[in-house]
């Protein structure tokens, strides 16, 4: 087992590295002169020769690589050149806002998802099967952008019960929080409730005709305990894996909701940092999140592995 | 509950309310680093103008205005600047503002690496100490700009010692000597600034605190504003003036910006020049611009949000050359003219940036510029990548906008003089150089109106930039804010502002 956990550790580190080499060579594609945007609108060319020397532009890629990745392995991802502030600790103050955003709109998600589909499933080809489908292709079908502004003129102006953007943190103002996220995790949960939607119906449509719910009708349970206890039960392990997958997408649906509603998580970072080209943020968000990819997949395959008895033969 | 106790209450309430006055202002994008000496964009002026006083303001009507600087001497060669300072002046970490911090100023300004205020400031080559409260700057030839550089952020005024406690990273935590002080930066999300309670003209703040808001969408911003979430935003869409204008809680204010908007021809920045007909032949520059209808641009594209113009300054401003008026559409002289050029179908791409109203813009002058023939190609680039593409010469014709600066030698002299910085046209010519510099070393109105008078004529023949309009600053704001100043550089005084 230990020989077994020790090889995927030891993959780890040529994984990053291959993946830092990636992020580095791909960011150099970008098209413009990251020293020149940095310069602001005056471009003082001694200005842009600075910062083209203090982003060591002016060195070749290995040299560049170099600078970047020994700074890496002592833990320093580097400084926004545009705000003089480390990239650590940017990463570090917006991480968990997105992920907040992103919880709460699974919640949501969860919430509208499951119950419709197993509406429309019990319910096949009824008015409320019809009503929750074509609900289900409006949340696919919407921009998010297109909704959020739209909740924003009616939540916000309109009726003036939430605010429009910003972003207060729960450990401040738990209600103001929840305000404040309410909106975009539901921009956010909308589309992914339509796809949890979707898939319950048909997950629950093959449940509720399968042999074991017929015999549990024919022991005469109300309708009620079949549809709960017997068919959701059986219907769900493939939704929650759906979800957890659909939990990636909200991840990257969050870069565009978050530029709506205003809200300072990873997604607007990476936005900003990618018009500004401020390429410190840029490599370091990315390596960052794909070192926590690779993490979470290795914990993964040691879950798997320690519950698996197969696996350890 | 008792009535007292909620008289009580109500009274703590209405008296926290009063006491906690904060103003909240949405700004159009997030700003840079909030270093004066480093600072580069114009976003960032606008916070600075709660935090960081300058040695001179301008006014609505561009004049000088003492700020740090009560008055101000040019020596007889205009050669030198004596400054006599305000007394009674502190820095927010309680250090005193006197002659040496200015020199100190000046010279961090000049000198610390990455500085953006160096160019400005390059004709300043000494400053002396004369006493306590008055300081010299020393030139090494004169330089008629240097009042309105001083007017922005080169006369901005930090703390010597907060900024050699923090050389590095002193832009994360600023301390200057303006009206508000520094709380707290989260990134992309709100800068907080507290009131300075020994600020030497506290009579004029009225609020306790100022936040800064970067909302990108317009929409958006305006969404917050007419929620109450935010009592200030800047940059409006010119499409919402009129809903604004409809709704009672809100007020609208515009002032005609000091840059402009205009498309910059390729005529020598690099070979492209040649194998484009309009970088080739100015006839046919002159053809394009007779194809266009300035005011109808400024209506289709601008709401009607904008100056029309032919210059780089608007015809409002003191210095706009009258002998130069801004030229009618006329569009058979246009097709005769390239009838003679021998190029009656010339086709050339025009470059803009990805903005909504440079799209806008580019394509109402796409329509009119067919009718005379022309056949425009629009190529939307995101903008760092335009910029790049600009200065390596990799285009035609590029629509490009300007923010401004208050001596119309910030709008010209970088983008007409030889090898500068922001000349994308390329057109290097010894006589206007020779006027660009005349312009900078002359002191009296009246001799450079003259001059600038010389160079519009000149640029306008050769057309290396054709100036189209000079947008509105448009902000909007809670109809409870009062004493708003609107001064054409498009940054918020919060001197006198109250609610």
């Amino acid at each position: 087992m230990s020989k077994y956990f020790l090889r995927r550790l030891a993959a780890i580190i040529p994984t990053i590295f291959f993946v830092s080499v990636i992020i580095f060579g791909l960011q150099q594609l970008l098209p413009g002169d990251a020293a020149q945007i940095l310069a602001g609108e005056d471009q003082d060319p001694q200005v842009v020769a600075y910062l083209r020397q203090k982003m060591h532009l002016d060195q070749p890629f290995p040299v560049r690589y170099a600078y970047w990745i020994s700074g890496v392995a002592h833990g320093d991802l580097g400084e926004s050149l545009r705000i003089q502030e480390p990239v650590l600790g940017l990463i570090l103050q917006k991480l968990p806002v997105t992920l907040e955003l992103a919880a709460i709109a699974m919640l949501i998600a969860l919430v509208i998802g499951i119950p419709a589909g197993i509406v429309s499933a019990v319910g096949k080809d009824t008015a409320w099967d019809y009503a929750a489908n074509v609900v289900a292709l409006w949340g696919l079908s919407t921009p998010n952008f297109w909704l959020g502004i739209l909740m924003i003129l009616l939540f916000s102006v309109q009726l003036g019960w939430l605010p429009a953007s910003g972003y207060v943190s729960p450990f401040e103002d738990l209600r103001g929080n929840l305000a404040a996220m309410i909106m975009p995790a539901f921009v956010l949960g909308n589309a992914i409730a339509a796809v949890l939607m979707r898939h319950t119906r048909s997950a629950m449509l093959q449940v509720l005709n399968a042999d074991y719910v017929r015999t549990a009708r024919a022991k005469g349970l109300d309708e009620r305990t079949v549809v709960l206890k017997h068919a959701l039960r059986n219907a769900l392990t493939p939704i929650i894996t759906l979800g957890a997958l659909e939990f990636g997408t909200l991840l990257s649906g969050a870069v565009l909701t978050e530029q709506v509603f205003s809200i300072p998580g990873f997604g607007k970072l990476i936005v900003d940092a990618v018009f500004n080209r401020d390429y410190a943020v840029v490599q370091g968000v990315v390596l960052f999140t794909s070192t926590v990819y690779i993490v979470l997949n290795l914990l993964a395959d040691l879950a798997y592995f320690l519950v698996n008895p197969r696996l350890r033969g | 509950m008792n009535s007292r106790l909620v008289m009580t209450l109500v009274l703590a309430a209405a008296a926290s309310g009063a006491q906690a006055q904060t103003l909240r202002i949405g700004l159009a994008e997030d700003p840079d680093v909030l270093d004066p000496s480093l600072a580069r964009s114009f976003v960032g002026r606008i916070v600075f103008s709660s935090l960081c006083d300058k040695l001179v303001d301008i006014d609505e009507k561009l004049n000088i205005v003492p700020q740090l600087a009560t008055s101000w001497q040019w020596s007889p060669d205009n050669k030198a600047l004596t400054m006599k300072l305000r007394p009674g002046v502190t820095f927010h970490d309680g250090e005193k503002f006197d002659a040496a911090a200015v020199k100190y100023n000046i010279e961090r300004h000049k000198t610390i690496a990455g500085s953006n205020r160096r160019g400005e400031l390059l004709p300043v080559s000494t400053v002396d100490v004369v006493d306590d409260m008055t300081v010299r700057l020393n030139l090494t030839a004169p330089f008629s700009p240097l009042l309105t550089v001083l007017a922005d952020r080169a006369g901005m005024m930090v703390s010597p010692k907060a900024a050699q406690a923090n050389p590095a990273n002193f832009g994360s935590k600023p301390v200057c000597s303006g009206p508000f002080k520094f709380v707290e930066r989260i990134a992309q999300d709100k800068i907080t600034l507290e009131r300075y309670a020994n600020y030497w003209n506290k009579a004029e703040i009225h609020f306790d605190k100022v936040t800064f808001q970067p909302i990108v969408d317009a929409t958006v911003r305006l969404a917050n504003l007419r929620s109450g979430q935010l009592d200030f935003i800047e940059r409006v869409a010119p499409a919402d003036v009129a809903s604004i204008k409809k709704d009672p809680k809100l007020s609208i204010a515009r002032i005609t910006e000091l840059g402009y908007q205009g498309i910059t021809i390729n005529t020598g920045k690099s070979d492209l020049a040649q194998k484009n007909p309009l970088g080739k032949d100015p006839r046919v520059r002159e053809a394009f611009e007779l194809s266009l209808d300035r005011a109808g641009i400024v209506k289709v594209a601008m709401d009607g949000e904008a100056e029309v113009g032919n210059q780089w300054v608007p015809p409002s401003n003191s210095f706009y050359a009258r002998n130069v008026p801004v030229p009618k559409r006329d569009v058979a002289r246009a097709k005769q003219l390239l009838k003679e050029a021998g190029v009656t179908n010339p086709t050339f791409t025009l470059m803009t940036p990805t903005t909504s109203d440079a799209q806008r813009l580019a394509q109402v002058v796409q329509a009119m510029a067919k009718e005379a023939g022309f056949d425009v190609k629009i190529q939307a680039t995101e903008f760092a990548t335009s910029l790049n593409l600009a200065d390596k010469g990799q285009f035609d014709a590029y629509i490009l906008a300007w923010s401004g600066r208050a001596d119309p030698d910030g709008n010209l002299f970088s983008f007409y003089g030889c090898k500068q910085p922001l000349n994308y046209s390329g057109e290097c010519r010894a006589n206007w150089d020779d006027l660009l510099n005349r312009s900078r070393t002359s002191l009296a109105p009246a001799e450079r109106i003259k001059v600038f008078a010389t160079m519009a004529a000149e640029a306008a023949k050769e057309r290396p930039i054709i100036y189209l309009y000079h947008r509105n600053w448009l902000w909007a704001y809670n109809k409870k804010v009062t004493g708003l100043r609107t001064v054409p550089d498009g940054l918020i005084r919060v001197q006198g502002l109250k609610m």
